[in-house]
């Protein structure tokens, strides 16, 4: 016997409530009930992470989470990236850098990438290496993706420095 | 791939999780990081009709000091150990070990104490604690008990825990001074399980071996603990004919099966080849060195 029951969860700022089934995957709660299918399933085994999302701002693989455990959580997938139909400095680096082919990888190689930026503004190619391990890529054989992401850090942190040097100029 | 229907309960409190154990038995399973435990809900190998999650609980992410011991509990993930920087200066071979668990997403969620209660043969945390000796600490309702980690485990994915215990607490003696230790692990790519591991853990006295831990993974059906290869250490000093005697026991201890990870020779060599590694690793680590 399974009882649905209510969950709220925040994804993508918007605050989102249904009645799950517990056994309903976060993956599918995410393409299926809200039709966000940004996030793609890959293996279905926890292996590949092309389903990685951000759950409070960390990697998770969502077809190995419940949908009822992000109950009351804020949950970002890569249809956020985009907010008013500008690409985010990882998408726009991603582009730049040939960073994808098929692009079925890219959704969690981006959300991993964000989360990794965000502890390490200025990582070295081997921290991009280490943190994107658990993201498999078919197509690229990775060096463009590495690349991508050194370039997304340095532009995010010429846009960091925009503010702080118009203060400082100001003062 | 959907898991067959379940009721999900989260409690609050361990008493709530514990009352729920108790009442539900057989039928339950606790759910911690659920990195093992979902994708056996998905294969079907598991259909409990009852998940207990435990991660709103307050309080169960913790790794203390306290009182002598090292205390891990249960919600305490594998990413904070890899970036504990107390596991990195005092209890290398959990520090050593962290990182090589899974890949780095997995590592976001999986906990410590939900790898050792799964008890895979193949699982890493398990013969780190066989390596340091520790307690583990079983909570039900009406009791809570204190079990060797070397008595925990009786066989692929089995232990000593009883459906309504909850492995609450794991409790390593604290390191004291001139400790070492050190964690080798063979796999095949980035993220895979263990092809064969070891686990080293050495307390020295006055130059001689206080005492030793040496634990091994992947090769038999469950994590071992190679106490002749401990004993053999025990009051020696370590120079290369004690290790060689050292490894050749932990290799004896190792009863590998052949799969298309390696033969049986292969592993038994490997497990010989990292004990001695592992050993000259810990000694260095332990004097204060690497
Ligand atoms: C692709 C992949 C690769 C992996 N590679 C490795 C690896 O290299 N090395 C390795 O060691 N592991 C590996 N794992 C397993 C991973 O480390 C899991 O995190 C771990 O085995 C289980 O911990 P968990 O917290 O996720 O537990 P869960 O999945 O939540 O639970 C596992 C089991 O333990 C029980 N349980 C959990 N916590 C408790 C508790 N406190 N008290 C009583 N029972 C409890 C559950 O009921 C369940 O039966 C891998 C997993 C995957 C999917
Ligand atoms: S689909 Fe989730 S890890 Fe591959
Ligand atoms: S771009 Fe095709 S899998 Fe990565």
């Amino acid at each position: 016997m399974s009882v649905s029951q209510p969950i709220t969860v925040t994804v993508n700022g918007d605050r989102k409530t249904a009645e799950v089934e517990p056994r309903l995957l976060l993956v599918h709660f995410l393409r299926e009930t809200l039709r966000l299918t940004g996030t793609h399933i890959g293996c279905d085994t926890t292996h590949c992470g092309a389903c990685t999302v951000l759950v409070e701002g960390v990697p998770v693989k969502s077809c190995t989470m419940l949908a009822v455990q992000a109950d009351g959580q804020q949950v970002t997938t890569v249809e956020a990236l985009a907010a008013g139909g500008t690409l985010h400095p990882i998408q726009a680096a991603f582009k730049q850098e040939h960073g994808l082919q098929c692009g079925f990888c890219t959704p969690g190689m981006m959300l991993t990438s964000i989360a990794l930026l965000q502890e390490k503004p200025d990582p070295t190619d081997e921290d991009i290496r280490w943190a994107l391990s658990g993201n498999i890529c078919r197509c690229t054989g990775y060096m463009n993706i590495v690349k991508a992401v050194r370039s997304a850090a340095a532009q995010m942190k010429a846009a960091a420095a925009v503010p702080a040097a118009t203060a400082a100029a100001r003062s | 791939m959907l898991p067959a229907p379940f009721e999900y309960h989260a409690p609050n409190t361990m008493d709530e999780a514990l009352g729920l154990l108790d009442e539900l038995g057989e039928d339950a399973k606790v759910l911690a990081g659920g990195q093992s435990l979902i994708p056996l809900l998905k294969l079907r190998f598991a259909s409990p009709a009852h998940l207990v999650d435990i991660n709103k609980i307050k309080d169960l992410d913790f790794l203390e000091e306290r009182d002598g011991m090292l205390r891990v509990g249960p919600l305490f993930r594998h990413k904070s150990a890899e970036r504990s920087s107390l596991l990195a200066s005092r209890y290398q071979v959990m520090a050593d070990a962290a990182p090589q668990i899974a890949d780095p997403i997995i590592r976001n969620r999986g906990t410590i104490a939900g790898s050792v209660a799964h008890a895979d043969p193949s699982g890493d945390w398990g013969t780190v604690l066989l390596a340091l000796d520790a307690d583990l600490v079983l909570r039900s309702r009406s009791a809570t008990r204190t079990v060797k980690a070397r008595e925990f485990f009786s066989g692929p994915f089995s232990t000593a825990l009883q459906p309504t215990e909850i492995l609450s607490e794991i409790r390593i003696p604290a390191a004291r001074p001139q400790t070492g230790g050190a964690y080798l692990k063979l796999e095949r790519k980035v993220g895979d399980f263990a092809t064969v591991a070891v686990a080293v853990h050495l307390q020295m006295e006055d130059g001689k071996v206080g005492s030793a831990g040496i634990g091994l993974t992947a090769v038999g059906p469950q994590n071992i603990k190679a106490g002749q290869a401990e004993a053999a250490l025990r009051g020696a000093s370590l120079d290369d004919t004690t290790i060689k005697e050292a490894a050749a026991l932990a290799a004896e201890a190792a009863e590998p099966t052949a799969d298309q990870r390696g033969s049986v020779e292969y592993k038994r060599n490997v497990v010989r080849v990292f004990t001695e590694r592992g050993l000259k690793r810990a000694y260095e680590r332990a004097r204060g060195g690497g």
